[in-house]
């Protein structure tokens, strides 16, 4: 039997409506309503549980008053990829989850959408709204275009630092670019972004560029005053079970990479049923946008509970919401294959005992036509020169000062990484104010 | 079930809600709408003196100051009295009367200052066996530029005259509507008794500029780029207009002078309140312009059903009931002690009773115990001032507790158990003497 494997299983409309805005923005009059029911707390929770501390009660405030701009502004003081945080942060496990509107009535004020309502305003309408200090004749090299890389430019640039931008890929945005679920970023908005970040000034860049292979950290060492390293994780990890390399098996992060690079959706091949394992934000993502893509049955395999999904709950239903079956407590043990191709899954239950997820010994099967891996990434270290790594990642210090002096990194590629775009810009902005500390 | 018929200067009508002589009474059809609908009687939108019909702006008439979803919290106008044909309207007034006998028909009049103009406006209204007529002294915009309304209601004088006027040349009763726009509204209420006015009804609207256009460089509203001041209504001024209701309520030279509510009132327990401090029956105008003549119905069910709770039988029996605990600052008690008390269950930790007592008032309530987000009184700053209350957004989350013994932790003194107030204070330099003294 032959993989069902197809392109064009939808219409053009269908995809189209698979793929609009899943959280649409606000308008004036709801930005005002919503805004209003944020109470100003002091020494709000909302702030505290933002990664890169946003004064989120001030930039509402401002929203309802009708300075919308002023809002943006106290939004990108902290977090210049403002605008994409206010997209794909889980706002429920973050601000939201903090804002003290959950005790009285268990419904947040929309932290998030507040915050695009303010961000696409200025976005849509301003110039970019700072200016670099004068040139202060010292340069920086960034390695990796994502998040931490485009943050940390950014504020260095702002203290009058010359930035070149190093970056694997034929666009700057890493993750925001590449990764982050198609109806979370419409309308190129990761680009725009990266434009917008750009805008600034005083920030170069050099695409296709690895480091390691097209330039060395020494060189690197050599022609910049500092480095920093945000290079993300571009390894993934592999099932560790016989049969990989047959087709039909992929992993999610590169047919993610592939959905958002698409020119025309309806040319990605897509199965009639679909395995995705892995218990990630990357599971759902990759769940949610093949079934969109018309894929008949999509179910997600995870080894562990529904508690122990690294994605929230909140994406957990969205993923349920969107047709996609979760099971829980399973792991793969075998590639069921016929002529080279994958056509099923046998997976183990599992339990945990004595503190260890074991396997019951009680199997079952599942048919797909494709298989995809979502088990998490890691940090591909191949590179000469590369300061000390922890845990496979590089280790840096509360500065993220890495063991070689002159270097610093952060993002996911460090050890202190949370896998989050806004985390990655505060490491990105921290370590720019760490760097300036050091230079200047 | 509670019986919510009134009678005001004899004026009977089914419910104590009135709709206030303004756009809302303008003509027979809306006014047939509102009895439709519920509403107890009506003050028919102001009439003029016969002779060519007024003429009203062809630009906005309303302002208005809205919360963030667009609630209306107060209404500005420039709107004028009638427009209409002085005929058009009496004929109407008849009419509508006869239809709706059971109905509170009072009739607005505004006229030049002279006898005659009384003399002549009063006869015509009479022929339409209208209950009763009322004096527009208040409005302050507009026509008060041409010698009436609130240029009337300001001279104590002029209401006095006018009222007698109309007194000597009418059966019907007179009710004098009072301008707010003055320092002191027990002056013209005076006037309008010793005129011989049955009753007042106030406060008519306040005068007010309700915004700027920033971008017009104008206020709002604005007719061909230019504004001018309005009268201002709706829930926004009711405070004002208690605390006027409240002080002829209380002046001993009016206790039997009867008093229409008018200020703000939105929903029954508005109603309540203001007969509550004094007044036999209450107008609404902004409330139905707002929402439509339904709201009556709200109303009266709500008025019905807190009147049962409370074993009411009758509005009369509401009428002044707060009026004696009305008092003045010197009479408060000062012996009587309370802290602020927040409810650990319900508080949802906004800090907003922390941050407003620590910038703008006494540093008594918390923010962090034992490294924790934790907001509680403490009791040795705590001056009772209620601010924690008003700003907290979660209802009976901050209560005052009453302290009826034992040292207040903040002045270390002994709690009284006795009244003193501001006249016997020792600290008070012109303090009543001791009897011993």
């Amino acid at each position: 039997m032959l993989n069902d494997i197809k392109k064009q299983r939808l219409s053009e409309k269908e995809y189209d409506e698979n793929f609009d805005e899943i959280h649409p923005p606000l308008n004036e009059h709801e930005a005002y309503v919503e805004g209003d029911r944020c109470y100003y707390c002091y020494d709000a929770p909302c702030i505290e549980a933002c990664p890169t501390g946003i004064n989120i009660p001030l930039f509402i405030r401002q929203i309802t008053s009708k300075n919308p701009e002023g809002a943006a502004k106290t939004i990108f003081d902290e977090n210049i990829l403002g605008g994409m945080s206010a997209r794909v942060c889980p706002t429920e496990t973050l601000c939201e989850e903090a804002c003290v509107r959950n005790t009285g009535e268990d419904r947040p004020v929309k932290i998030g959408l507040l915050q695009r309502y303010a961000t696409d305003s200025l976005m849509n309408s301003s110039d970019h709204p700072y200016k670099r200090s004068e040139d202060n004749g010292k340069k920086v090299a960034i390695v990796g275009g994502g998040p931490a890389g485009l943050s940390c430019a950014h504020r260095l640039s702002m203290k009058g630092y010359s930035v070149t931008i190093f970056d694997s890929k034929s666009k700057l945005g890493g993750l925001n670019e590449y990764g982050i679920a198609a109806y979370k970023s419409l309308d190129n908005f990761a680009e725009r972004e990266t434009k917008f970040v750009l805008s600034l000034g005083g920030i170069d860049y050099k695409l296709n560029t690895t480091i390691g292979k097209d330039l060395s950290v020494d060189q690197i060492r050599k022609d910049f005053d500092a480095v920093f390293l945000g290079m993300g994780l571009t390894g993934v990890n592999s099932l560790l079970v016989d049969g990989e390399d047959n087709n039909g098996i992929d992993d999610a992060v590169r047919y993610i990479e592939d959905i958002r690079q698409a020119k025309d959706l309806g040319e990605l091949p897509v199965g009639r049923k679909v395995i995705v394992i892995g218990g990630g934000m990357t599971a759902i993502d990759m769940a949610v946008q093949i079934k969109k893509l018309g894929s008949e049955d999509v179910t997600i395999v995870y080894r562990r509970g529904q508690k122990e999904m690294s994605a929230s709950l909140v994406e957990q239903q969205n993923a349920q919401n969107n047709g996609v079956l979760i099971k829980h407590w399973s792991k793969p043990v075998r590639l069921i294959t016929n002529d080279n191709s994958v056509c099923g899954v046998e997976f183990e239950y599992t339990s945990v005992k004595d503190g260890k997820l074991v396997g019951t010994g009680e199997k079952y099967k599942i048919d797909s036509d494709m298989v995809f891996r979502a088990i998490g990434q890691t940090f591909e270290d191949d590179a000469d020169g590369l300061p000390t790594l922890g845990s496979g990642r590089i280790s840096v210090d509360e500065n993220y000062k890495t063991s070689i002096s002159g270097i610093w990194a952060g993002g996911d590629c460090v050890n202190e990484g949370e896998d989050l775009t806004v985390s990655a810009v505060e490491a990105g902005k921290k370590a720019a104010e760490s760097i300036h500390m050091e230079l200047s | 079930m509670a019986n919510l018929t009134s009678s005001f200067l004899g004026i009977k009508s089914p419910n104590p809600f009135w709709l206030a002589s303004a756009p809302p009474t303008d003509k027979q059809y809306n006014v047939e709408r509102a009895f439709k609908a519920g509403w107890g009687g009506v003050v028919w939108k102001t009439l003029g003196a016969e002779g060519p019909p007024i003429v009203n702006v062809q630009g906005p008439r309303y302002g208005a100051i809205h919360s963030n979803d667009r609630r209306l919290l107060g209404l500005n106008n420039i709107e004028l009295i009638t427009d209409r044909p002085l005929e058009i309207n009496l004929k109407e007034i008849k009419e509508v009367k006869k239809k709706w006998p059971d109905r509170a028909m009072v009739v607005s009049l505004m006229v030049p200052c002279e006898e005659q103009c009384w003399i002549d406006i009063l006869k015509r209204v009479e022929e339409t066996e209208a209950d009763g007529i009322e004096l527009n002294f208040g409005c302050p915009h507009g026509m008060s530029e041409r010698g009436m309304g609130s240029a009337v209601g300001q001279v104590p004088d002029y209401v006095e005259m006018v009222a007698r006027w109309c007194k000597q040349n009418t059966r019907m009763p007179v009710i004098v509507k009072l301008t707010p726009n003055i320092s002191d509204i027990r002056q013209p209420a005076r006037a309008a008794l010793k005129g011989g006015a049955d009753a007042v009804s106030l406060i008519n609207t306040i005068s007010s500029i309700v915004g700027v256009d920033l971008d017009e460089m104008s206020p709002e509203p604005h007719t061909d780029g230019k504004g001018t001041s309005g009268g201002y209504c709706g829930p926004a001024v009711k405070p004002i207009a208690l605390n006027m209701v409240a002080q002829l309520a209380r002046d001993p030279e009016m206790k039997n002078l009867p008093i229409s509510g008018i200020g703000g009132v939105t929903v029954w327990k508005d109603a309540a309140e203001f007969m509550a401090l004094g007044a036999g029956n209450v107008q609404v105008c902004t409330a139905a312009m707002a929402y439509g003549f339904n709201i009556v119905q709200e109303m009266t069910t709500g008025l019905s059903n807190w009147m049962d709770s409370k074993g009411y039988t009758s509005v009369d029996q509401i009428i002044g009931k707060a009026v004696p605990n009305v008092t003045d600052w010197q009479y408060l008690n000062l012996n009587y002690v309370v802290k602020a008390r927040i409810d650990q269950d319900s508080c949802i930790k906004c800090g907003r009773c922390h941050i407003v007592c620590e910038d703008t008032s006494h540093q008594a309530i918390t923010n962090i115990v034992d490294g924790k987000r934790h907001f509680e009184v403490i009791d040795e700053e705590c001056v009772g001032c209620n601010l924690c209350v008003s700003v907290c957004p979660v209802q009976d989350c901050i209560t005052m507790e009453h302290i009826s013994s034992g040292v207040d932790p903040r002045t270390k003194e002994e709690i009284s158990k006795d009244y003193g107030n501001w006249t016997t204070h020792p600290n008070n330099p012109s303090k009543i003497p001791d009897a011993a003294e």
